[in-house]
């Protein structure tokens, strides 16, 4: 291990993959389910396996492997597992069906999502996925999920951002809904059969790792307050994703970090951390009460042209009076290829430039300065319909859009047939996650990982229409096959209780929980969270230096010191306490904060959702440096004491591109 | 805005609850009911008292986590999830009396939070098409007339928040379970399954201690995805045919 | 169950339109009156003896009635149980003021039933001093009850509430039969409601009616 890197962190050994057999790309999943051991269908009753979060990734996972004959324990922290955050999601999912005859391929499903991820991911898993995307629909279709379809009873398809072949399926702008719904009845076919135990309301505050195997949990029993211990052959996490260290995210007000957080601070490396996601579509901020922000499915920008007042002038002008010629439409200006479809990072970016010049629109807001001064600063561009509604007509955009629309009035009180609607970038997504190798296993053996708690696919930025393509490939085709590699080696040594390494996870819970309850503070842990949030926007947002950064980590050290003295949790431990399990999630939200400070200062280059402003071509693109950063950062925990994380130590796994020529990407 | 808020407070499950008066004040018009509420909950803490426990999760109204009966209003006086209600609903200085779902297949957990579990059980009765992973045959083999496939998407817009349950005079969960049916039945894939779902799923309705439909039609105005009331309607004619066919 | 309910109820709307139908003879003097009444006992004879119609339909209604409350207590009985503990601020939405007086409104119908039943079949007593009823001669004792104009109020009131009941009545009816799975077969059925409501409740009201204000009977 290296001395400590500019006082921050030290490296360690690399890693690699070691997973993936060899051979060529396309063979190479086929060789995997071959060679992975199986496991015979009377002794998988006997295996426990434990599935934390019933989203896509999880629900679609437990209810397979119940369906294949485990023991599974599933748990999730709302009151059903139809309430899991996959629901949200809008647009699409995409697979390589070519059901449009538009060129479209697993090879080039597998390029596109490369690419679109700056070429910082690892390309057997990337080429898998593209492989069983096509499956997805399959199995999605065989449920009754109510994809549109068109006038002949097949399945339609639309584009979506960063592509140009339409491999979108879609069910209206609930494509996230219908597919969870479809994962939600497929595990309460298997709850209802006996294989699957479901625990709803239970938040998992600890995974028990014993002989350095994972081997159960310690949840706490959400109505009853009863911490319980649930032990068993593997553990599955399918908790999502970290967006909400940012406060105000599009995430839910539950998702959180503290099941992925846990494991990392047992061993499990978190791979890339500062790969965040901020989606350019999402409906600017009202005001400083504001619990969340609201995304808007990027399929708007398929009719929708974006666009600022060529002067600042004008920017408090009603949009309607300023003429065609003194509009800048910025993104089929700079991008005239992809125009108003680059991906997501990009159009996020430049949303932003236009508002820092000064041409923003929309209320002005008093924003703080890296130099500590105070400007008021304009955060919003325009999304224009007029150009569609007198091509298309009213009623078509209705038909197509009407419901984004009808939310977006719902939530700012204005009405987008009327008035260009405003929008502003919000984070959405996080690639980075735990680390995990070609068999989504992390570097805890017995540790699975699936979805977007894990870092695998989507590089330095996911393209839309992925994740949910991604968090049912994990849960229904991937995991279930690797897991039985590692389950035929089971069922593993009988374990009690009583066994030290689960009583110290136990006990560490409940003393976790007693000092929240007894420290007495004055601050709630939603004022933390959200100082937390401003932080981490300000300086870890959608441009990073080197000197923010720096700024950031004392920051969030001093407010995690101020958090741990001067917290106040009211109720009891023994009930339902919402304040309780806030404070929880915030305490490992303010640990992981310092650490994706940490990976984006010491990734210095510019990749897909990470923009450091120190790396950046003459006309403002984002620059790679291949040579020197063309590698996951996977992230050890190194311990802590007196408050304090000990420095982390960085693994780096290098990223070999055998198939895809390395290019500095281009949308224009 | 300023406004006063009756809200039920109840301790636990088992203890007696009562409505008891807050004020919260400089509400903005632009919030959401919810963020009316985390501002009554940060001034309880800050004043050392327990704030109101109440669920949410996605606010965006889909997820169905959510949902108070506002006034007297399932998801309050807008056709919308209780996340997406806006303040500029209300009128500076108005009482808002804020209660919980009201059913006994509902028990109220804490405050203003129910255990809705009656309602997965429903789905585990029957709610499902039986289609193991990976055995599925390939998507267009099996072509679905567009409108079937639209009626089977209305009715899958269902969020199983519970105001249909609440409105109804009768606590029923017809239009949850109609919803359901008609999103699977619409379906040629759902068809081998579609007489045995219709009768599990009303036997464990009525066994979960759900009420009977009267056809007043509370529910489907309350709904915030506009389930319309013919999914009921389709419900009892499957659970009639049911009776004749062999499953 | 509610099948059962349904279909009786709607065996009640077949047979109120009839009745009404044999009402409106009145209108045509007392001939035409006795003698529908004299024939609704010699229906079906000789194989049924006489009267033997009538008292199989009256078998038959009775036997719906009983299926028709016995469903709607246990319904109303269900939905206390589905909530024990009430709101404290609820505001209907959707309801109808028929809808929501289904249950007072049928107990109210069945009270009026059992009034009805012994004004004109059992015990027939003349609330009338002025008037002699002629035995055998049903259009005497009608004239002589609805020459009284409390008489009148309380039929009327009674088909106010039969057209409140049949008004969601035959809506409910086709809901639960599953006839209505369109929103456009939701609004025939009822439209059909409203009209079956009003042909009833009117039906019925003009002989009284007619009576009181002696344009017959006299």
């Amino acid at each position: 291990m290296t001395d400590l890197i500019q006082g921050l962190y030290s490296e360690g050994e690399k890693i690699a993959d070691t997973k993936a057999p060899a051979g060529p790309i396309d063979k190479k999943w086929t060789q995997r389910k071959f060679d992975a051991k199986l496991v015979n269908p009377a002794n998988r009753r006997k295996l426990d396996v434990i599935v934390v979060g019933t989203g896509l990734a999880g629900g679609a996972g437990a209810a397979t492997l119940g369906e294949a004959g485990y023991n599974v324990k599933a748990f999730c922290y709302q009151d059903s597992p139809r309430r899991a955050h996959s629901i949200a999601a809008q647009g699409g999912i995409n697979a390589a069906k070519n059901y449009k005859g538009d060129g479209d391929s697993i090879h080039r499903l597998f390029y596109d999502t490369v690419k679109g991820g700056d070429y910082r991911s690892r390309e057997t898993n990337v080429y898998r996925l593209a492989e069983v995307s096509a499956d997805i629909i399959d199995q999605c279709v065989a449920q009754g999920v109510p994809f549109a379809r068109e006038y002949g009873g097949l399945l339609d398809n639309r584009s979506f951002g960063g592509v140009q072949v339409s491999r979108t399926f879609y069910a209206r702008g609930q494509t996230g809904q219908q597919l969870l719904i479809g994962a939600y009845q497929a595990l309460e076919r298997q709850i209802a059969a006996g294989t699957v135990e479901m625990f709803t309301r239970h938040e998992m505050l600890e995974v028990i790792v014993v002989d350095g195997k994972a081997r159960g949990i310690i949840a706490r029993d959400m109505v009853t307050g009863e911490i319980e211990t649930h032990l068993a052959d593997a553990v599955v996490l399918a908790s999502g994703g970290y967006g909400n260290v940012f406060f105000l995210s599009t995430n839910a007000m539950g998702c959180n970090v503290t099941a992925a957080w846990r494991a990392h601070r047992k061993g499990a490396y978190f791979g890339n951390p500062c790969y965040t996601q901020i989606h350019p579509t999402c409906i600017p901020q009202h005001g400083d009460k504001q619990s969340k922000l609201t995304l808007m499915s990027e399929s708007l920008r398929n009719d929708g042209r974006i666009w600022v007042p060529k002067r600042a002038e004008d920017c408090d002008k009603d949009p309607r009076q300023i003429p065609e010629e003194d509009r800048d439409y910025y993104l089929e200006r700079i991008y005239p290829s992809f125009g108003n479809l680059v991906p997501r990072d990009i159009a996020s970016r430049q949303a932003k430039n236009m508002c820092d010049e000064g041409r923003g629109v929309g209320p002005a807001v008093v924003e703080l300065q890296e130099d500590g001064s105070e400007r008021e600063v304009r955060r919003g561009v325009y999304l224009d319909f007029a150009e569609a509604i007198s091509r298309m007509g009213k009623d078509a955009v209705s038909a197509k859009y009407g419901n984004l629309f009808d939310m977006y009035e719902r939530i700012t009180g204005d009405n987008p047939y009327e008035t260009p609607m405003r929008i502003y970038p919000a984070v959405h997504y996080t690639m980075g996650g735990l680390w995990v190798d070609y068999d989504l296993q992390s570097s805890i053996p017995g540790l699975f990982v699936t979805g977007e708690a894990n870092f695998s696919d989507h590089g330095a930025n996911r393209l839309g229409a992925s994740a949910l393509m991604q968090g049912l490939a994990d849960g229904y085709f991937v995991m279930p096959n690797t897991i039985r590699n590692y389950l035929a080696d089971g069922p593993f040594d009988k374990l009690d209780e009583s066994h030290p390494a689960v009583q110290e996870a136990r006990q560490s819970v409940e003393s976790r929980v007693e000092r929240f309850l007894t420290m007495g503070g004055t601050r709630s842990a939603d004022s933390y969270h959200k100082e937390l949030g401003r932080i981490m926007w300000e300086y870890c947002g959608m441009e990073r230096t080197e000197e923010g950064l720096k700024k950031a980590i004392g920051m969030i050290r001093d407010l995690r010191e101020d958090f741990w003295t001067n917290l106040r949790v009211p109720g009891q431990g023994r009930e339902l306490n919402q304040s309780l399990e806030k404070a929880g999630r915030v305490a490992d939200f303010l640990e992981l904060g310092e650490l994706m400070c940490i990976d984006a200062l010491h990734r210095r280059e510019s990749c897909g959702g990470h923009f450091r402003a120190e790396s950046q071509t003459e006309d403002g693109e984002a620059l790679r440096h291949d040579d020197e950063f063309a590698y996951v950062a996977a992230w050890e925990f190194a311990g802590d004491g007196d408050g304090r994380m000990s420095a982390p130590v960085l693994h780096k796994e290098d990223l070999v591109y055998e198939f895809i020529e390395l290019k500095q990407r281009s949308y224009k | 805005m300023n406004l006063t808020l009756k809200i039920w407070r109840q301790a636990g499950p088992q203890a007696k609850g009562s409505m008891e008066t807050y004020q919260v004040t400089d509400i903005s018009e632009d919030m959401s009911f919810l963020e009316m509420l985390d501002v009554l909950n940060e001034d309880l803490t800050e004043r050392g008292e327990e704030p109101v426990a109440f669920d949410s999760d996605c606010r965006e109204g889909i997820c169905g986590m959510c949902g108070l009966m506002i006034s007297g209003h399932a998801h309050g006086p807008e056709v919308t999830t209780t996340c997406q209600l806006h303040m500029r609903s209300f009128r500076d200085g108005e009482t808002i009396t804020i209660e919980p779902w009201r059913a006994d297949a509902f028990p109220v957990i804490k405050d203003l939070v129910v255990d809705r579990s009656s309602f997965d059980r429903i789905i585990q009765a029957g709610g499902f098409i039986s289609a193991n992973t990976g055995a599925a045959p390939e998507a267009h083999s099996v072509p679905v007339p567009k409108p079937l496939a639209d009626r089977a998407f209305e009715s899958a817009a269902c969020i199983g928040c519970g105001a249909c349950v609440a409105a109804c005079p009768n606590a029923s969960g017809m239009l949850f379970m109609g919803a359901k049916i008609t999103h699977l039945g619409s379906l040629p894939q759902g068809q081998p399954e579609r007489w045995a779902r219709v009768q599990n799923m009303v036997a464990t309705h009525d066994a979960e201690g759900f009420g009977g439909c009267t056809n007043i039609g509370e529910c489907s105005a309350a709904c915030p995805k506009e389930i319309p009331l013919d999914v009921i309607s389709t419900l009892n004619s499957d659970l009639r045919k049911s009776r004749s066919q062999r499953h | 169950m509610k099948i059962s309910m349904a279909l009786a109820g709607l065996l009640f709307v077949f047979y109120v339109l009839m009745h009404m139908y044999g009402n409106l003879k009145l209108l045509f003097g007392q001939k035409a009156f006795d003698d529908y009444a004299h024939h609704l006992r010699t229906l079906g004879e000789p194989i049924l003896p006489y009267s033997g119609f009538l008292w199989l339909f009256r078998l038959l209604l009775i036997t719906a009635l009983l299926v028709h409350v016995g469903f709607a207590l246990h319904l109303w009985s269900k939905a206390n149980r589905a909530r024990s503990s009430r709101y404290v601020v609820k505001k209907a939405v959707a309801a109808t003021v028929s809808s929501k007086m289904m249950r007072w409104g049928g107990i109210a119908l069945l009270l009026f039933l059992v009034f009805h039943l012994i004004h004109f079949t059992i015990l027939k007593p003349n609330f009338n001093s002025g008037e002699t009823v002629v035995e055998g001669s049903p259009y005497s004792l009608v004239v002589a009850a609805f020459k009284l104009w409390w008489v009148v109020a309380i039929y009327l009131l009674a088909m106010i509430a039969l057209g409140m009941h049949l008004h969601h009545g035959v809506w409910s009816a086709a809901q639960t039969l599953g006839l209505t799975q369109t929103a456009k077969s939701r609004a025939t059925a009822k439209a059909l409601g409203v009209l079956v409501a009003l042909v009833v409740a009117v039906g019925f009201a003009i002989p009284p009616l007619a009576i009181l204000f002696k344009i017959v009977g006299n």
